[in-house]
């Protein structure tokens, strides 16, 4: 059984604009010792299905089931789910200026936690636990720093102290909220390393929360990729790379500087704007930015489905056939075959319609 | 003849103490003697990690700080330190397109506003509702949103927005201060697409920022990496055959889109210096894998012509740190 | 980033202005409205109150020596012809306390108006230019605020003489202190963003960049700060008045109205009663429609105030 097991969540929050579908439909799962990363970008849903699954958004309408350990976290009152977070459950936000108290010393902030979970350790052993978890993440000199405020710390030791305090009980779970995206690139490494280090050495299952393919690419197990609330694609990280199926996938990845290869060449961006969740799209709602829709598209909403003949794990939500996989020439050929499209009508649809929208 | 030719460029911040009567305390080596030059039509990419003076730079260079000393030649003519008055004419010409699509677009102010703002302030004559129309044609807006408010656009919108800004003086140079950061990857493209299609149709130059090498490598003709103030290494090939060992740190550390991708991470020591109190010969040395007794003592200099360099022991083309 | 990140694709709600949007959202907020509703309302009948007048044939100042004292020579108890019963000289009660909202609106609303155009200008000059120009003006705001305001409208009253123009001129000179600070604070940060800065690389001049980058950002804490120092401004002419340093019988005010009827609570509860709570009822009003303007303006960012109305 999976660690974590969530099944058909919704989330959605009623505003005066009208009821905004974060989250339409998203199961998934993580096993002890494995790393999900979750990929989309503003608006996917990504950041408010883990936060509704531990009780952080007060203001949802929340239906699903979320089996943590066979208990389900949505059924759980927010006092139980309290006790729950930082004991079994650990979260690491994007910014750690948010998590820790600026008028408290670090190692406090962490003794703290560990005794209000902890009724038989003394203070002093929460200090030591203090000061050993901050040379574990590689703060140094522990033992002087741990009576530093968190102002005292740059940002790349912020986010340690932050690991620290996520480790300060045993999780069995990490969320990781884009928990480098502030940082610049040699932190941001040091922190992947360490998350992965101490991951391994723990066996901890790690939930990552990214819109960075690049981090994806480096740490992740399975990928989860998601779109205007509902999950688009699922896989290894290996097959999501090399061999996506679904169209926003492969779009996000032709997007990125340096995929074609050509220097100073066009790239290849996804046309127009992210859909609002209040009016989501009929059908599947990708499918006005979709150089590959077809009339079935707006009309039915395809499942998150297993893509025949490919890994047992690789599923996507997608009314293309399962030889539309991969990044390649013979690929595209089906794509456009089946979707009734010229290869040279597309780009002028895609200027047109990145026109259009905006 | 460059279009931009700044010279041993110092900006200093003094940092300030007291509060009713202000004393200082030290200076924050912002910029700390860069030489740069741009030439007509190029894009000069500039990367480096926080603090390390590239928006500094960029502000200097658009008139918006004062510099501490050095010299800024722009298209022949010495604008260091201009007066409000004598810049003017200038500011026709250097254009900046801003990081944050929400910060950098006036709430309150309807779109259409916004954008004419630099014909009004430069009375330009004609017809500006016309004028901002076609700037949001061709930046890919729609022109019927003239009268809509920033709110009621996405943020590759508004980046939109604040590009037709820049474009409205027809300028010769544009500074893109992290123009793509704030934006998700797929509008990202398109954004990057647009600055491409401009340079080309009215001939712009730009002075690119990023932190993000991969976009940078896609954009640039040259590449400069800025280090505590310091220009350490400049090449249009820089990715290819890095010198200095920050600059291999850096790529070695940038996470690629490609699971299969060679990874040896160069993790680097500790965090950056304060720019308060800058370290002593290269500034460099107390991270560096390759750091000896003389990085310590002696500051190197940017050397070299096509590929510039500022390191006493660079790593040689096919070796390692 | 968990509601601002949903609010982001906003691109298919149409047309409205940051001002419509926070109408929208007053137009939902019950007590809020509520609370205009009795502004109005009290307003109506202040302009209106010599027209009531001289239809119930009651004048502010006339005596009904017959009807409105009893045998005893005390104040008549409400009923159908005094509505809010009479004073101790016979004078139709409720008349009174119309006319003296005439004085109160008056005093609180110019008061107020006159104390935020200084105040703007003043906060926006400090915290624009800084330096030696906001060492000055921020000092100068903090004497202001430090000055033990009864006192020193006692002096400046017992100097000029008690009348409705230095009653206004002391709720202002108190007043534009407050709002000064306020918006010095909002330019410090305003003038921070980058499209101040945009502005800036544009060559826009410095008056531009206040009046027309800065200035409507700062509307919104200004408006919310206005509607709570009216009913602040009525409290204070009340207290002036009360103590006969504001506006001087017999031209009716709150204020006064109450300091009339402290010697009668025993005998007759309404004379001092009922001016009493139309007072609080339109501070109160003025508070909460403030508090509902400020919900409306800025729902969950930063709160420049400290008072908060608790929502479910």
């Amino acid at each position: 059984m999976s660690l974590l097991d969530v099944r058909d969540l919704h989330v959605s929050f009623p505003t005066t604009d009208g009821l905004v579908q974060a989250v339409r439909g998203l199961s998934f799962s993580v096993d002890a010792g494995h790393t999900l990363a979750i990929v989309g970008e503003s608006g996917s849903g990504k950041t408010v299905s883990t936060q509704a699954i531990l009780g952080l958004t007060p203001d949802a309408d929340i239906s699903g089931r979320a089996l943590f350990e066979g208990v389900d976290l949505l059924q759980l009152t927010q006092e139980q789910l309290r006790r729950l977070r930082g004991a079994e459950i650990s979260v690491i936000f994007q910014d750690p200026l948010t998590s820790l108290h600026p008028l408290y010393k670090i190692g406090w902030q962490i003794a703290e936690l560990i005794l209000v979970h902890d009724d038989s350790a003394t203070k002093k052993q929460a200090r030591e636990r203090a000061i050993e978890l901050l040379g574990l993440v590689g703060i140094p000199h522990p033992a002087k720093r741990v009576d530093d405020y968190p102002h005292q710390f740059s940002g790349g030791m912020r986010q340690r102290a932050m690991i620290a305090m996520a480790l300060a009980l045993n999780p069995k779970l990490i969320v990781a909220d884009e928990p480098t995206t502030a940082l610049d690139a040699t932190v941001q490494a040091q922190i992947l390393d360490l998350i992965g280090r101490l991951q391994r050495e723990f066996d901890i299952a790690l939930i990552l929360i990214t819109h960075d393919l690049g981090v994806v690419a480096d740490v992740a197990d399975e990928v989860l990729v998601m779109y205007a609330g509902r999950p688009v694609e699922r896989a290894d990280r290996r097959t999501i790379y090399y061999r996506p199926h679904h169209p926003y996938t492969k779009g996000l990845l032709e997007s990125l500087p340096g995929s074609t290869g050509a220097r100073k060449g066009r790239l290849t961006p996804i046309p127009g704007q992210p859909p609002s969740l209040i009016a989501v799209p009929s059908g599947c709602a990708f499918h006005p930015r979709c150089r590959y829709a077809m009339p079935v598209c707006s009309a039915e909403q395809p499942p998150l489905a297993h893509v025949t003949g490919d890994l047992p794990d690789h599923a996507s939500a997608c009314w293309l056939p399962h030889e539309a996989v991969g990044l390649g020439e013979h690929a595209e050929e089906i794509r456009l075959e089946i979707s009734g499209r010229e290869p040279d009508a597309v780009s002028d649809q895609e200027s047109r319609r990145g026109r259009a929208a905006g | 003849m460059p279009l931009v030719e700044m010279t041993d460029l110092v900006k200093h911040f003094p940092v300030n103490e007291g509060t009713l009567l202000k004393r200082t305390v030290g200076q924050v080596h912002a910029v700390d003697g860069v030489s740069l030059t741009l030439r007509q039509g190029e894009t000069l990419g500039l990367v480096g990690e926080t603090g390390c003076g590239k928006s500094t730079l960029a502000r200097c260079l658009a008139g918006l700080h004062p510099v501490t000393s050095g010299r800024i030649v722009f298209a022949g003519r010495d604008i260091t330190n201009l007066s409000r008055k004598a810049m003017r004419p200038v500011r026709r010409e250097v254009q900046m397109i801003f990081q944050d699509p929400y910060g950098s677009l006036n709430p309150r102010r309807r779109v259409g506003s916004i954008i004419a703002d630099p014909l009004v302030i430069h009375k330009i004559p004609g017809d500006r509702r016309k004028a901002v129309q076609d700037l949001m044609e061709r930046v890919g807006l729609n022109p019927e949103h003239y009268n809509r408010f920033p709110a009621e656009f996405s943020g590759g919108q508004r980046q939109r927005i604040g590009v037709a800004r820049a474009l409205a003086l027809r300028p010769k140079l544009i500074i893109c201060d992290e123009p793509v950061s704030a934006l998700d990857v797929s509008i990202q493209a398109q954004i990057l697409n647009l600055l491409k299609d401009l340079q080309d149709e009215f001939g712009l130059t730009y002075l690119f920022i990023a932190h993000d090498l991969q976009v940078v490598r896609h954009v640039s003709d040259r590449i400069a990496v800025m280090y505590l103030g310091k220009i350490a290494e400049l090449a249009p090939d820089l990715y290819e055959h890095p010198l200095h060992p920050y600059t291999n740190a850096l790529l070695s550390a940038t996470a690629v889109a490609d699971p299969d991708a060679r990874r040896r991470r160069i993790i680097l020591r500790g965090d950056v210096p304060s720019p308060i109190a800058p370290p002593s010969g290269c500034r460099f040395h107390p991270r560096c894998p390759k750091a000896r007794e003389l990085c310590a003592q002696q500051e190197p200099r940017l050397e070299g012509n096509s590929h510039q360099f500022s390191c006493h022991f660079p790593v040689r083309p096919g070796g390692s740190l | 980033m968990t509601i601002t990140e949903l609010r982001v694709p906003a691109a298919q709600v149409t047309g409205r202005s940051p001002w419509q949007l926070a109408w929208g959202r007053l137009r939902t907020d019950r007590v809020a409205l509520a609370s205009a509703i009795v502004i109005v309302v009290l307003v109506t009948l202040a302009v209106c109150a010599p027209l009531i007048a001289a239809w119930n044939g009651h004048g502010p100042d006339d005596q009904f020596r017959d009807t409105g004292i009893t045998p005893e020579g005390l104040p008549v108890p409400p009923g159908g012809e005094f509505w809010f019963g009479t004073d101790r000289l016979g004078r139709d009660l409720f008349i009174r306390v119309l006319f003296g909202a005439r004085v109160s609106l008056l005093v609180g609303v110019v008061a107020t108006g006159m104390a935020s155009i200084v105040g703007v200008v003043i906060g926006l000059l400090a915290g624009f230019y800084g330096g030696v120009v906001d060492v000055i003006l921020s000092r100068l705001i903090d004497v202001v605020l430090s000055f033990p305001y009864l006192i020193f409208a006692i002096a400046a009253v017992s100097i000029v003489g008690p009348s409705l123009a230095a009653t206004v001129f002391v709720i202002a000179f108190y007043s534009w202190a407050a709002i000064a600070r306020i918006v010095r604070g909002q330019t410090l940060s305003i003038k921070e963003r980058e499209y101040v800065e945009a502005a800036r690389s544009l060559g826009a001049s410095d008056g531009r960049i206040m009046f027309i980058d800065i200035l409507p950002n700062l509307l919104a804490p200004v408006i919310v700060l206005v509607t709570l120092l009216i009913p602040a401004a009525i409290v204070f002419e009340s207290t002036l008045s009360y103590l006969g340093l504001g506006i001087t019988p017999p031209t009716p005010s709150w204020g006064n109205l109450l300091s009339e009827a402290q010697g009668f609570y025993r005998v007759a509860w309404w004379y001092l009663t009922l001016p009493a709570l139309t007072l609080l009822l339109t501070t109160l009003a003025f508070n909460l429609l403030g508090d509902g303007i400020r919900d409306a303006i800025d729902p969950r960012t930063e709160r420049i105030f400290s008072r908060r109305r608790k929502k479910k």
